[in-house]
């Protein structure tokens, strides 16, 4: 019997640019929507949701609504980081449940290494963030922030740098097959583990790379998913949270993955054995190995037992993960890496992924976003699809 | 490798966190507490987050605490140390380990509070591995 769902993933698209010298970040936000749209087979005046973050310039949606030329009757403009996209797919599909929309778009754009963005500077939120004065003045930069969570979870359940370092190698091996992906080189435990250490213990190669570009999605409701072909991809569960410092009651351990998981399996009515595919938050490989212990692919603990010898790699491990590279090798545009966790999902539930990653049979996938600074001031969202008959 | 001087930034300072900074003038480590419920919060704040009362009160805390979590940022011009502390008194704060060799830091390490001056003239709680001998008192003297 074929699951039900509230709505469905009818287009999405991913922008082939890594460095973006002559776009705007609006021309980029309205290419990837066009891109989406087509893919989708809608126009953009079948538009009636739009959904955007953070990078998105202007109040909101509005100015990217009014560049695109979009008449609306829904916006959401939440901002949870890196994954407000797989927050978007959640918030649209219920926005579509609800009868407050039809037909979602929802787009992503940025330019971080055509602008030459900093990421060893120290992360700044602005001086009304209530933390601002109890932390920045200590350099905490993006990396030293994940850093600091790789070491705890080290100490508490002796993961090792090796360990890690195969995340990053399942990704290379994937990354091979993607011609757009910035990094295509095969890496092994050893090239990571001889790469610069950046704040210990991860070393530059446990780092995703610095890409422009965006990524674009739509969604409509099952009437209209039934007008277009069997591409659509079914939205069957999707959980959110943030997660804090908790008042000084700090654990760096776990991410809000603990209950956003759940909370997908639990609409969805499946469980992690049930999944074919994942795309993982891949901001460092440390993000990778807490969010899938906290998903339930293992127990607390046992990621890096879990992601060792090519655990991850399609074709070879119990658990493909990244088929497109990922943030690690391919692309982390505007440096929110939720966008393409989702594309590349929708990729091999339709049987289109690169034949060398394409998970035979794919029919259940999951993808999680993780957005901030993971433990103390993140954003977590999971969402699980289904293949058009599953 | 030793840790070496860098230049502190100067911290964000409003009306509900000035006592917090002008004690650290003083050498003094501060803590709020909530009058309702009890417990302490870090970083300090004029309503407890656990119960949203809105009578906390300042307290002098230990200085004291270990090591939770850090990393040494290497792949910068001066390369320190960034930590999360547990302090005795339950909360856990970021702050720098100086005082030491970036080497030698480790989760578990037994710390006590110092203070540095920032840019722009603010002092500002750092920890340094805590001697055998030391009396344990929040009151610095690493100006």
């Amino acid at each position: 019997m074929a699951r039900a769902s509230k709505a469905h993933i009818a287009g999405a698209f991913e922008h082939p640019t890594r460095k973006a010298v002559d776009r705007t970040v609006p021309q980029l936000h309205a290419e990837v929507a066009l891109g989406a749209l087509r893919d989708a087979g809608l126009t953009k005046d079948d538009v009636d949701g739009y959904f955007c973050a953070g990078d998105a310039p202007g109040l909101g949606g509005i100015s990217m609504a009014e560049y695109m030329g979009l008449d609306l009757k829904h916006v959401d403009s939440t901002e949870t980081g890196g994954s407000s996209y797989v927050v978007h797919v959640g918030h649209a599909a219920a926005a579509i449940a609800a009868g407050k929309c039809s037909v979602a778009l929802v787009t992503l754009a940025g330019r971080p290494r055509a602008e030459g963005v900093a990421t060893l500077g120290a992360r700044n939120y602005g001086a009304g963030v209530p933390d601002a004065g109890f932390e920045h003045p200590y350099g905490p930069v993006i990396t030293n922030l994940y850093a600091m969570a790789a070491m705890r979870h080290m100490h508490e359940f002796g993961t090792t740098s090796e360990q890690l370092a195969w995340i990053k190698v399942a990704a290379s091996h994937h990354a091979q097959h993607n011609p757009h992906a910035l990094l295509r080189e095969v890496v092994t435990v050893g090239d990571v583990l001889n790469s610069p250490v950046i704040a210990d213990p991860l070393h530059r190669l446990d780092c995703c790379v610095i890409s422009d570009g965006g990524g674009a999605l739509v969604i409509v409701s099952p009437e209209i998913a039934g007008t277009l072909g069997n591409r659509c991809v079914k939205i069957l569960g999707h959980g959110e949270t943030i997660r804090h410092l908790n008042g000084g009651r700090v654990d760096l351990t776990r991410t809000g993955a603990v209950k956003s998981g759940p909370i997908a399996f639990a609409e969805a009515g499946l469980a992690p054995a049930d999944i074919d595919y994942v795309s993982i938050y891949d901001s460092f490989t440390i993000t990778v190995l807490i969010t899938l212990e906290d998903l339930g692919f293992c127990a607390k603990g046992e990621g890096g037992r879990f992601v060792a010898d090519g655990n991850l790699i399609s074709g070879v491990g119990r658990l493909p993960f990244n088929t497109d590279g990922g943030g690690l090798c391919n692309n982390h545009p505007g440096n929110r890496g939720g966008m393409t966790k989702v594309i590349e999902a929708v990729r091999q539930l339709r049987g289109e992924a690169h034949p060398k990653v394409q998970v035979p049979d794919c029919r259940l996938a999951l993808a999680h976003g993780t957005g901030g600074s993971i433990g103390t001031r993140m954003g977590s969202a999971t969402v699980i699809l289904g293949a058009n008959d599953a | 490798m030793n840790e070496s001087p860098r230049p502190y930034p100067d911290p964000v300072v409003n009306s509900e966190t000035e006592p917090y900074w002008a004690a650290a003038g003083r050498g003094v480590l501060l803590l709020k507490r909530c009058r309702g419920c009890g417990s302490t919060h870090y970083y300090p704040r004029a309503v407890c987050p656990r119960c949203l009362g809105g009578d906390t009160e300042w307290y002098e805390a230990s200085g004291r605490g270990t090591i939770y979590t850090y990393s040494v940022m290497r792949r910068v011009p001066v390369p320190y140390a960034i930590a999360y502390v547990t302090l005795d008194e339950g909360v856990t704060m970021m702050t720098n380990i100086v005082d030491c060799d970036l080497d030698d830091i480790a989760i578990g390490q037994a710390v006590e509070v110092i203070f540095r001056t920032t840019e722009g003239g603010r002092a500002l709680p750092l920890f340094r591995p805590r001697r055998t001998s030391s009396p344990g008192s929040a009151r610095g003297n690493g100006r």
